[in-house]
């Protein structure tokens, strides 16, 4: 009983550290959208360095990716090290520096924004929008769902699921919605420090009671030698090299870190911060990852739907210290939640929301004439327009559209993570592979000046079908030629359409490929 | 931009392509298939990981003080030329 009041401590003192780091930035945040969703492009070394990697991989550093070592062995930190340390790395520069420049010079917010402007098309920036909450809802749904359950498994189920869920979303939404951008990076910056600390505390911690790493790698070796060994089992050179690929491109077009392109100080930032990634992905996974390996040589028995990190420092470490790492988990799942909560507000509003608006703005006064459909169609757009008065003032409609946003998205999926329907769960499971599809379109319109319209529709749409097909439909298989995920193979469909269509189509009117030529010069 | 300065920038950026490469590929030391060597506690493929890991730190460092813009700023569009066009970015720190 203890305990759990230690634990719910821990919680609670970490939702007031989180709430006063938001109320100071407000204080810092003024109306603009550009303020809120990107702290006005003016993140240093250490906060983008921390917010980039607390936002991507909090919850799969305590819980997911032990549990995976532990059920079959240490090669996971390779995926990882590959995957984040090297190619994420390299698109960082490729992907990243590229989005930098061109939203530093057009002020672009979003990727649909990027790209809508580029091939002068609304519809294909509200596809991107769409399809990228389409993948980013349920992800966001899971996490709710999993801090509910967190919760309820925290207080041996004296606070119901809904509390629990419904407790962790209202918090997001005030917090997120009053700081924003700036807020949640601080948090994630704090949060980063925290885990980083926290998982070498527990490695050694642990190592200290089982006699040091060699004596724990002994245990290992005897009661699972395939572990030592690399490859065997789950990880085939296929199932790596997939893996890897996926989750690197994946990553990189989840809303939540795609906009964080946008916002590093000057070229500066960006530079250090390449250069610091993979000393990071070292220091976080191969103590965490190497934990859950050790816990199977170790004889841990980890509970039905439980977690391996919490298993084993419950038998090696003080109750007091299990409490802390687990809200520090539960902390950092809150600190990604955020995160997607506030990007995918964003795509909400100003890709599919606003551009409609936008649209009945333009055409207020034109007089009503032409086919019945015609009128029909600028009616509505009249009660959109003025749906869209109604929610705000001239003066600070963007802010308070923005967080309308927050509010609707977190809403809604924690709606949906009450009843949390297996398509749902299916589509957030495979959320990772979904944005993938994303991935080389996009490079190839940022590179290639023959990129057309069609082109971006063809690829973007078309990887997007034959990937959700793998997923939903039996008779599509989700591998191929022995092993190689249908991610990895829609990536590919999806550039040699891009690249295919393209070629055989024309640039439409109002596509401008001198969009993305900027260069950088760098003021020391 | 001269013919010759711009077959240096093409010979650079294919330099840097190639170490990507192969800091990626060599991230899993493919040669250790299947092997259990334990040095120090820990499998022999994994310090060959860390260590690759660290080098690829190193390789970053490099590439931002000698290569960074190589490839992204203007006239890396490929079918375009830079022209006037061209868009400067101020980034003063």
């Amino acid at each position: 009983m203890t305990e759990t009041a230690i634990q719910l401590g821990i919680v609670g003192g970490y939702m007031i550290a989180a709430a006063a780091i938001g109320l100071v930035a407000y204080r810092l945040t003024d109306r603009t959208a550009e303020d809120y969703y990107l702290a006005s492009r003016t993140f240093g070394t250490v906060v983008l360095l921390f917010t980039t990697f607390a936002t991507l991989l909090s919850a799969f550093t305590f819980f997911g990716g032990p549990n995976l070592t532990y059920a079959a062995g240490p090669e996971w930190i390779l995926v990882m090290g590959v995957m984040d340390g090297i190619i994420f790395a390299v698109l960082w520069y490729v992907l990243g520096y590229k989005q930098w420049l061109v939203g530093q010079h057009h002020g672009y917010v979003t990727l649909g924004e990027m790209l809508g402007d580029r091939f002068g098309s609304r519809p294909l920036r509200g596809l991107v929008a769409a399809i990228s909450l389409f993948w980013l809802f349920p992800y966001v749904m899971l996490q709710q769902k999993g801090a509910g359950q967190a919760i309820v498994g925290l207080t041996d189920g004296a606070v119901p699921f809904w509390v629990g869920a419904g407790g962790i979303t209202l918090f997001m939404i005030v917090y997120v919605a009053v700081s924003g951008m700036r807020g949640v990076a601080w948090t994630d910056t704090l949060q980063g420090l925290l885990m980083l600390g926290l998982v070498w505390a527990a490695v050694a911690w642990v190592l200290s009671a089982v006699g040091g790493p060699a004596a724990a790698t002994a245990r290992l070796a005897e009661t699972n030698p395939e572990f030592l060994a690399l490859g065997g089992g789950l990880y085939t050179h296929e199932y790596v090299i997939s893996t890897a690929i996926s989750i690197a491109f994946g990553v990189t077009m989840f809303p939540q870190i795609n906009q964080r392109f946008f916002v590093a100080r000057s070229e500066r930032v960006l530079k250090r911060t390449l250069a610091l990634w993979p000393v990071l992905v070292v220091l976080l996974f191969v103590p965490a990852f190497m934990l859950g390996a050790w816990a199977a040589g170790l004889g841990v028995t980890v509970p039905e739907n439980g977690n391996v990190v919490p298993a084993i420092l419950n038998e090696y470490t003080a109750g007091w210290f299990t409490a802390a790492v687990v809200a520090g988990a539960m902390a950092a799942m809150m600190s990604s939640s955020d995160s997607m909560l506030l990007s995918g507000a964003s795509y909400l509003t100003r890709d599919l929301y606003r551009p409609l608006t936008d649209l009945a703005d333009a055409d207020d006064s034109a007089p009503s004439r032409g086919s019945p459909l015609a009128r029909v169609r600028a009616r509505l757009r009249a009660v959109a327009v003025s749906l869209g008065r109604l929610l705000a003032s001239e003066r600070d409609r963007e802010a308070l559209v923005a967080r309308t946003g927050v509010v609707v998205f977190a809403t809604v999926s924690f709606v949906a993570s009450l009843y949390a329907p297996g398509t749902l769960v299916q589509i957030g499971d495979t959320a990772f592979g979904g944005f993938a599809q994303l991935a080389l379109p996009v490079l190839v319109a940022l590179y290639w000046a023959r990129t057309t319209r069609w082109g971006m529709y063809a690829g973007i749409g078309g990887a997007q079908l034959f990937y959700l097909a793998s997923v939903f439909l039996p008779m599509v298989p989700g591998s191929y030629l022995g092993g190689w995920s249908a991610s990895v193979v829609g990536m590919l469909l999806g550039l040699a359409l891009t690249v295919g269509v393209s070629l055989a189509t024309d640039a439409a009117p109002g596509e401008d490929a001198t969009v993305y030529t900027v260069s950088g010069i760098e003021g020391e | 931009m001269t013919a010759r300065s711009k077959r240096t920038h093409r010979l650079q950026a294919t330099g840097w392509a190639i170490a990507a490469v192969v800091l990626v590929a060599g991230s899993i030391p493919w040669f250790l298939w299947r092997d259990s060597t334990v040095v120090a506690g820990l499998p022999l493929w994994l310090w060959w990981h860390v260590g690759w890991l660290c080098l690829a730190s190193f390789s970053f460092l490099a590439f931002t003080r000698y290569g960074w813009g190589i490839g992204v700023e203007s006239g890396a569009m490929i079918g375009t030329s830079p022209s006037d066009d061209t868009v400067e970015v101020r980034t003063d720190d």
